[in-house]
């Protein structure tokens, strides 16, 4: 692979922070709202239909979908080895909002696996980003994608 | 209660792994989203709704979901944490092997750290 490019660089920070905050306010929103209902170990479909009905489940859900579509894209972008560290930046962000705005007491362990976090992000964030080329790992060929591995096709698609 | 509760960490664990892989070769297949302009945006959505790897990724994040649903309607938040850390390592293992990803010490320092974190932040 070529060096990364700068503007490929800071497109995958804003995914990242894209990803991390729609992951943060859309489980926060959810829980909340989660929280006024109670128990469903249930296989009825209509007792989830239940517990969506409430306005923070439903500005949750909306929230976690964007989350969905972003980190998709950012997954377009980068590896999966390097997304999974990165954004656990979120752990941070939850425990650095709870102590600063709500005035949550965190324990030094907890302070520390926040640390050992942290350092896992900045860790991942160094690495290239994307260290595959457009999907034609060797361990996945062969199955049902072999008419579309057409080399031709698949060059101009390969990061600048 | 304790036996459903350890077969739903069980089935977090095994989804989130199955659509995080799923996911990332179906994106890697459709081609990178290149720019954040509306059209492309819309593009990618199109590509994804025929990509059968990333409906099934998509589909088992949403098992992983409901199931972890269920699990913080009968059980602690920590009692999900061991799954949620014990995929980060998982995932790094299959982002190597089967996604071909060049994992080096510092992505597998990174993984370790996250997932240790991820545990110990319970306390």
């Amino acid at each position: 692979m070529k060096p990364e490019s700068s503007l490929h660089k800071r497109r995958n920070q804003i995914l990242i922070l894209v990803v991390v905050l729609s992951n943060v306010i859309g489980n926060v929103a959810l829980g909340h709202g989660m929280h006024q209902t109670g128990a469903i170990v249930s296989a009825s479909p209509l007792d989830y239909v239940r517990a969506f009905a409430r306005p923070w489940t439903v500005i949750g859900v909306a929230v976690l979908a964007g989350w969905m579509i972003s980190n998709l894209a950012l997954l377009s972008r980068a590896d999966l080895s390097f997304v999974l560290p990165v954004t656990a930046s979120g752990y941070v962000l939850i425990a650095l909002a709870g102590h600063f705005w709500l005035g949550e007491r965190i324990s030094a362990v907890r302070w520390m696996a926040v640390a050992a976090i942290a350092l896992g992000v900045i860790l991942a964030e160094e690495t290239p980003s994307r260290t595959t080329n457009g999907g034609r790992e060797p361990a996945l060929q062969g199955e049902n994608f072999s008419h579309e591995r057409d080399p031709a096709e698949v060059h101009p698609e390969l990061d600048s | 209660m304790t036996g459903m509760k350890w077969i739903l960490v069980g089935i977090i664990a095994v989804c989130n792994t199955a659509g995080d892989v799923l996911n990332t070769a179906g994106m890697k297949r459709q081609g990178e989203l290149e720019d954040f302009r509306p059209r492309s945006i819309a593009r990618m959505v199109l590509g994804i709704l025929r990509n059968p790897f990333v409906l099934l990724g998509i589909g088992a994040l949403a098992v992983s979901f409901f199931a972890l649903l269920s699990l913080l309607s009968i059980a602690n938040v920590s009692f999900a944490v061991p799954a949620t850390a014990v995929s980060y390592v998982l995932e790094t293992f299959l982002a190597k092997h089967v996604l071909g990803e060049d994992v080096g010490k510092r992505r597998w320092a990174a993984a370790t750290l996250v997932a240790c974190g991820v545990f110990l932040l319970q306390w």
